[in-house]
């Protein structure tokens, strides 16, 4: 059957890996090449890479660095951030990226997921969104989640998942960073409004949120964070002996 | 040296970096010539069905895959590229492929639990099913990366090994000197590039 995926995620810029990373292991924790070769080896599922990078110069040297990451690491990289038009896809998928995750690109114009999806396939089309409870309505946002739209979130994934968009990345931004676990009752709500597989984000504090996770929300596919990995505060193999004890399929 | 068939079907980056990481002769080519050469050959592809056989076709490239299989040379196809080793797809109508392997390729839809997710997205156990050289090393239950809507509907006596994905499916076929996996080896990690690797540096008595 098929497994739950753990998936770590680095934010780049200017071709470094921000958030402090944490791993005595690594001579360099902050080369994203290194980075992506240790999650790899170490029971990641797939990567994901969004570029924070705001000038070209930043642009070019991630997507050089993608290049360099998919020459040495075989499983599935998704690349999101800047991604606003089928230009973007171009790029970042002749650089290796299996994947290319929209967000504001999308919200801006809703056709880019159409275009791409035709083009490249719904497999390499992810919408991702950020999500937060305004007056008791899910509410995207963009930028970063930084400024609200008026979508209603549930519609909005729907309208993506129906142009084309294959695999969802939700987050919320109201568990976001709390690591207080995952948004189970937001996760619950899209999984149960789309076919394509869901990936949580936002919340993972400890092993306990991914059993939480799996367990409450059967549909969700795979569970994604950042800082609880680069600290060292859960451990991927770890992790996925936990779940497999609680009789949740993962691959090790 | 081992030919990849280079027909304008899918991202090819991650098939390169595979070959140079296990240091294979590769070369990425629509040359027929080349292909002629090669010792064996892979197919990759991603996409629709239609499209690809209909490239394979209008370049001659199918027929020249056909029947360089015919005089023994060994052929791994990838993904859709192992789909088009069968008689006939029923993706979107119904297409001809290469008609190596016996068989038809089916949609999973109305054949699974209707709440699984098609396609299916993400790692799944191997069940090897017969003695393989794509499995040399192999003791089955490695995982390996999926993304796909339909699969292989063929005899039990050509599948090397099995996937479940609420029904048993093909992840791999085989007969005689052809050669298919379902799933993406170029991206399932370490037990990928081996598959890669014993495909590679099998004798196949060449």
């Amino acid at each position: 059957m098929i497994t739950k995926r753990i998936i770590p995620c680095l934010d780049v810029k200017d071709g470094r890996v921000v958030k402090g990373v944490n791993f005595k292991s690594l001579s360099d924790v902050n080369d994203p090449v290194e980075l992506a070769s240790y999650y790899s080896d170490n029971g990641a599922d797939e990567l994901v890479f969004y570029d924070i990078t705001a000038s070209s110069e930043g642009r070019q040297l991630f997507t050089d660095i993608l290049q360099r990451v998919a020459s040495t690491v075989f499983i599935p990289l998704t690349v999101g951030g800047g991604i606003n038009t089928v230009a973007d896809f171009d790029r970042v998928l002749k650089s290796g990226a299996d994947k290319v995750s929209v967000n504001s690109g999308a919200i801006r114009n809703p056709e880019l997921i159409r275009e791409a999806a035709r083009l490249y396939g719904s497999q390499c089309v992810v919408i991702s969104a950020d999500i937060k409870r305004v007056d008791g309505v899910f509410r995207v946002f963009s930028k970063g989640g930084r400024e609200e739209t008026p979508l209603e979130a549930i519609e909005w994934i729907k309208r993506c998942v129906d142009m084309g968009a294959g695999e969802v990345v939700l987050n919320s931004i109201d568990t976001d960073g709390v690591k207080k676990g995952f948004d189970i009752e937001m996760l619950d709500a899209v999984c149960s409004a789309v076919n394509v597989p869901v990936i949580a984000s936002g919340g993972a504090g400890c092993a306990k949120d991914f059993i939480d996770l799996f367990k409450k929300v059967p549909r969700v596919d795979a569970g994604l964070a950042a800082s609880v990995f680069h600290f060292g505060e859960i451990a991927i193999p770890d992790l996925k002996a936990e779940l497999r004890q609680n009789d949740i399929k993962v691959r090790i | 040296m081992i030919a990849i068939v280079d027909y304008g079907v899918g991202n090819l980056f991650s098939l390169r970096s595979s070959f140079k990481a296990i240091g294979a002769d590769a070369v990425f080519t629509s040359d027929e010539k080349i292909i002629r050469d090669a010792d064996r050959i892979l197919l990759p592809g991603v996409g629709a069905f239609e499209d690809a056989a209909d490239k394979l076709k209008t370049t001659g490239l199918g027929e020249l895959l056909v029947n360089e299989v015919k005089k023994g040379k060994p052929l791994l196809g990838i993904c859709l590229g192992m789909q088009l080793l069968f008689d006939k797809s029923y993706e979107f109508g119904c297409f001809d492929g290469l008609g190596l392997i016996p068989g038809d390729i089916v949609s999973f839809e109305g054949k699974i639990d209707p709440s699984l997710k098609i396609p299916e997205i993400g790692w799944n156990e191997l069940r090897l099913n017969k003695e393989s050289v794509l499995y040399k090393g192999f003791s089955g239950g490695e995982f390996v990366y999926f993304v796909h809507s339909y699969f292989a509907d063929c005899e039990s006596r050509f599948v090397s090994a099995f996937s479940e994905y609420d029904i048993d499916f093909p992840a791999s076929v085989e007969y005689e000197n052809v050669f298919g996996c379902q799933f993406h080896p170029e991206k399932s990690g370490k037990a990928g590039l081996k598959i890669i690797d014993n495909f590679c540096k099998a004798g196949f008595g060449l």
